[in-house]
């Protein structure tokens, strides 16, 4: 084996330009396919940064309307979930689901401290809400069991809320009594401010908003987390049950799929990383036709190669050679010039990676209502570098192939004639 | 079987040939070989002559096995050379011939005793091993200075002792030299002349010389006279 990398040690060296230029095309196709899967991966992490705000085993029920006549109503009444539908989903779904609460909104509410006031909404919602949707807090607690059940006038107000009710010390309106409208609230928390979304609320005991707005029975919206739901079809099938049993609630077709709506974060990230891996692939794919370019001009140096070596090679057919020497010689040189460049190509990418990483990557993008980042770590890692040693490797040998049966044909005595 | 007239009579048959028929198939065909038939014995120092077109570089070919044969029977030191697959023939040809060409065909790129190392490397004879024998059949060829030279930097008596070297250091059972002496001045052509002598004697090997060349002719054993495809006697 070192005789031979010795040969093409010796062979390259006398065409460095010519190798160099094939070379070239070859490193561009690389380097393409990391700078590819780089974005993509930065794409793809920054989304799943994203939906690391939710924890994944929680779904969300909104009330909907009827899209069946059934038991001799018509379609297209409005349901409205209400106490009796918590207690279900409480009770009756033990099995799978672990947390079930509700959220409740009222808009147009003013929040005033002094002589400052802010206008905002207010979210009335069980403690369970705080895991869901990992709710981080910088300073107090969140709305607890107590506060539900006794409906007490307390809040959690978001960071920025609480920065223009009281400029100078934020933190210390903790335990300080603010007006809702003209109702005095104990403030019990502050919210870390979370800037990818567009509003923040101010949280109150779900009970506490319930009573205060006389909403009755309603509930709002419904959400729970869950277990032992591992796949897309278990999903279904207790999406299917669930609905049924909500719907029958409300004298609603069992299979109505509209008078529910069912949001699953689960399914949800399911299919999102599905989406993902087509892009994943789709970027593979892009960048592995930019390679072919390389491969197709690997191919054509290597043929004019065999073309001029094809004195030598009846030489070396002549003294004992056999053709699977010389196919030998032909492919390990191309794997060589495809691998070699490829590397640099690879090395090339990486470093673009880290460039994007260094400038996009950090560099939050602010739209006016919330910043997001384009960019989470886009680079590869060590998978996609093996992946790519043996895409080179193929490529080296399919770029060699042609050129080396050729090669591997060439008849002595007329190769002999050749000069 | 005709018995070889010669002093090594008492050698075996080293090669044998029995109406061997070739055709080139081209827009016309070529009748080349019609029937030859001949036996060379061990340690016989042949020589073959021929006008061009005679067929004799096509005989070369076939006892060389580069190329093959229509009809008849080759026997190469007791092995039936036919209908051999690439990957034999090539084989074959490293462990049973050694090759001399006019213009030397050495390979230009490595160095003299690179060239000779070359047939040992197919054997997968290692490294450090063919580099001794390379070089001790440089020395023998008075070339042990310029073993680490390139083919273009020597002369051509220097280049073809190269050759030499690179066909006997496999220990083949014949060496085949077209035309040896075709590309050297006449001096040099008389000193390689004389090294080809000098190993078909000291050493017995065959040697089977094919050339157009009356003088290098007349300083071989026996003279194979080739005309129009057919041996004349």
């Amino acid at each position: 084996m070192f005789g031979l990398l010795g040969e093409i040690w010796q062979t390259a060296q006398r065409n460095k330009l010519r190798t160099s230029l094939t070379g070239f095309a070859v490193a561009w196709g690389i380097f393409m396919l990391i700078v590819l899967l780089g974005a993509g991966n930065g794409l793809i992490n920054a989304q799943e940064a994203n939906n690391d705000r939710y924890i994944d085993n929680s779904m969300m029920i909104f009330g909907g309307m009827t899209s069946k006549p059934y038991e001799g109503l018509k379609e297209g009444r409005s349901i409205t979930l209400d106490d009796n539908d918590l207690t279900v989903t409480q009770t009756r779904f033990q099995q799978n689901i672990d947390q079930a609460g509700a959220i409740i909104m009222e808009s147009g509410v003013s929040v005033t401290y002094g002589e400052n006031y802010v206008s905002s909404s207010l979210r009335g919602v069980y403690p369970m809400f705080s895991n869901i949707n990992k709710v981080k807090l910088s300073a107090g607690r969140f709305i607890n069991d107590m506060d539900i059940r006794d409906r007490r006038k307390v809040l959690v107000l978001p960071e920025n809320q609480a920065r223009e009710l009281y400029p100078r010390a934020p933190r210390s309106l903790i335990g300080k009594t603010v007006k809702v409208g003209e109702m005095a609230f104990t403030v019990v928390g502050i919210e870390q401010e979370d800037k990818s979304r567009m509003s923040s609320d101010v949280t109150v005991p779900f009970t506490t908003l319930q009573t205060i707005y006389n909403l009755g029975n309603r509930v709002g919206r419904i959400v729970f987390s869950f277990h032992g739901l591992e796949s897309e079809k278990e999903n279904e099938a207790f999406e299917a049950r669930y609905r049924a049993t909500i719907n029958r609630q409300h004298s609603a077709a069992p299979d109505d799929e509209d008078a529910i709506w069912i949001w699953n974060r689960f399914t949800q990230a399911l299919q999102m990383s599905k989406g993902m891996n087509i892009i994943r692939i789709a970027l593979w794919i892009i960048g592995l036709f930019t390679l072919l370019s390389g491969i197709v001009g690997v191919s054509n140096i290597m043929l004019i190669t065999v073309r001029e070596r094809t004195h030598e090679f009846g030489i070396r057919k002549a003294i004992g050679a056999s053709p699977f020497v010389i196919l030998r010689i032909i492919i390990t040189e191309s794997i060589i010039v495809t691998g070699f460049f490829g590397y640099i190509g690879m090395l090339l990418g990486i470093g673009a990676n880290f460039y994007m990483d260094a400038t996009l990557g950090s560099k939050p993008i602010e739209t006016g209502l919330f910043t997001t980042t384009l960019f989470v770590n886009p680079t590869v890692g060590l998978g996609t570098c093996l992946g790519v040693t043996f895409v080179l490797i193929v490529a080296g040998t399919v770029a060699g192939l042609i050129p080396a049966l050729k090669a591997a044909r060439i008849r002595p005595i007329e190769a002999l004639r050749a000069e | 079987m005709a018995s070889p007239v010669t002093p090594s009579a008492r050698y075996n048959t080293m090669i044998h040939l029995h109406g061997i028929h070739k055709t080139y198939f081209g827009a016309q065909p070529l009748h080349v070989l019609k029937g030859i038939d001949l036996d060379i014995a061990e340690g016989e120092l042949v020589s073959i002559m021929g006008a061009s077109g005679s067929g004799k570089s096509t005989l070369l070919n076939i006892l060389g096995i580069l190329d093959d044969y229509d009809e008849g029977e080759y026997s190469l030191a007791g092995t039936l050379i036919k209908d051999l697959s690439e990957t034999r023939a090539a084989e074959y040809r490293n462990r049973l011939i050694g090759f001399i060409f006019q213009s030397f065909n050495l390979i230009g790129f490595k160095t003299a005793v690179e060239n000779v190392e070359l047939p040992l490397f197919y054997q997968g004879v290692s490294r450090k091993k063919r580099h001794q024998m390379a070089m001790e059949e440089l020395a023998k060829m008075g070339l042990t200075d310029w073993a680490e030279h390139y083919p273009n930097e020597m002369s051509g008596g220097q280049r073809q002792r190269v050759a030499i070297a690179r066909a006997l250091v496999t220990r083949p059972k014949i060496i085949l030299a077209d035309e040896p002496t075709g590309a050297l001045d006449s001096k040099t052509g008389v000193e390689v002349m004389e090294l080809l002598k000098r190993l078909n004697r000291e050493e017995g090997i065959t040697m089977v010389i094919v050339t157009h060349d009356p003088n290098v002719a007349a300083q071989t054993n026996r003279i194979i006279r080739i005309k129009d495809g057919v041996i004349e006697e």
